[in-house]
């Protein structure tokens, strides 16, 4: 059996409450040890407040060939963009 | 420079006409500044060296903390041996975000380390000369970081979005390293006379190894025209190494320091200075195996494998059990 260590990859929440973001990925045998590795590779200079790990092969990815039929129809729907609708000024803030 | 001599897959830049369909398409996305994705499609050539490349980077990451971690154990006091530890520990981080962006191209880690070791691939010829003085983790901050970061800074623009964001992360750490080798040149420059000769004798054996990083000139290559196409090279070895040296000059000025070139004087019609060129010779004899610490970095590596491996193959041998354990709970 191939001794390679499993492949993480790593998710970070920022100090100002934003969602945790994806910032790379690392190996590590369990876990635990993925977090504590993603401690010392992603986190040196107080990056975040929040570590969450996934093992890279549970991740389902959409495919890049299916960017049109997954994209495009929302292009064509501007209106749902506040800028769409004109409001006189004299209505206020909006 | 970090990754030197990069033989770049395939024949040269190809004209439109012969490019495939799907090349064509690749091309434009590449010339209109987008970022190519693990995913996405891309020419083998493309993959291939970008494997050769960034692989070589995260090795001269990796096997650049020998040299600096010679001097660990004996800097001059605890506060420089906490920054240069903190220095050293980025630099396991770049080589572990490196190999993560080769990673997605295909290939496994254990394949990149294997190639290491094997001396299949390199790492930058810089990692093997010595450390004898502690002013030389000063010159090594100051001129070794310096080099790193004048290709680095550029190739955040990578084609290429696992090695862009790597790249991006690793500049944002790169300064501290410079600062903290060209703060330990301060305090060596205006010390006493010993520390003085000491900064001196620094600069003067490593002068010329650093300009080695950017490798011999480029100019003419087809390999380097088809990895500027692709845009994992952004500037030519030339251009880089000419930028250094414009930069180093006067910062060696501030110190007091002469920079060992005869030759060194600003030309004020090109807006540049001229200066020596290194010893091609000498460079391609350390590539090959052949400079003051080649076997010492490798053995070195090479150890740090295989008096690993009890513990990664106990770590991961523990893991499985506790996971066989879970499910036969469940
Ligand atoms: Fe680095
Ligand atoms: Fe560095």
């Amino acid at each position: 059996m191939k001794n390679e260590w499993p492949l993480w990859e790593v998710f970070i929440r920022g100090q100002h409450g934003m969602s945790h973001r994806h910032v790379g990925s690392l190996h590590a045998p369990d876990a635990e040890m993925a977090i504590k590795n993603a401690r010392d590779v992603y986190t040196r200079r107080n990056e975040g407040v929040s570590i969450w790990v996934v093992e890279a092969r549970h991740i389902a990815a959409s495919s890049p060939s299916d960017k049109g039929p997954l994209y495009e129809p929302s292009e064509s729907k501007v209106y749902r963009h506040p800028t769409f609708f004109d409001i006189p000024d004299e209505v206020g803030a909006m | 420079m970090y990754a030197q001599m990069i033989k770049t897959a395939g024949t040269g830049v190809k004209s439109p006409e012969e490019m495939t369909e799907e090349e064509r398409k690749f091309q434009a996305r590449v010339d209109a500044n987008e970022k190519i994705e693990p995913k996405d499609w891309m020419p083998d050539d493309y993959r291939a060296t970008l494997i050769r490349q960034i692989g070589q980077h995260a090795h001269s990451e990796i096997v650049g903390q020998l040299p600096e971690g010679n001097w660990i154990t004996r800097a001059p006091t605890l506060e420089r041996k906490a920054i240069l530890l903190a220095k050293v520990q980025d630099e396991a981080g770049h080589g572990l975000y490196l190999y993560c962006a080769a990673e997605t191209l295909g290939v496994s880690r254990d394949e990149l380390t294997e190639d290491l070791l094997s001396g299949k691939m390199k790492y930058s010829s810089i990692f093997n000369y010595p450390t004898l003085t502690w002013a030389d983790i000063g010159a090594v901050g100051w001129l070794v970081d310096g080099a790193a970061i004048m290709n680095q800074v550029p190739l955040q623009r990578t084609s290429f979005g696992p090695y862009s964001r790597a790249m991006i992360r690793i500049c944002k750490e790169e300064s501290f390293h410079q600062r903290q080798g060209y703060d330990i040149m301060m305090k060596m420059a205006r010390g006493t006379e010993a520390q003085k000769r000491m900064a001196q004798d620094a600069i003067n054996r490593l002068w010329y190894p650093s300009l080695m990083m950017f490798g011999p000139s480029d100019k003419e290559s087809v390999h380097s025209g088809q990895s500027m196409a692709w845009r994992i090279k952004i500037n030519t070895n030339d251009e880089l190494r000419q930028k250094f040296v414009d930069q180093t000059v006067p910062q060696a000025e501030y110190l007091g320091l002469t920079i060992p070139d005869e030759n060194l004087k600003w030309n004020e019609e090109r807006g540049h200075y001229d200066f020596s060129e290194p010893d091609w010779k000498e460079f391609f004899d350390v590539l090959k195996g052949n400079g003051p610490c080649n076997t010492d970095r490798l053995t070195a590596r090479q150890e740090a494998w295989s008096d690993g491996k009890w513990v990664r193959d106990a770590m991961l041998a523990h893991a499985r059990k506790k996971a066989a354990a879970k499910v036969a709970a469940e």
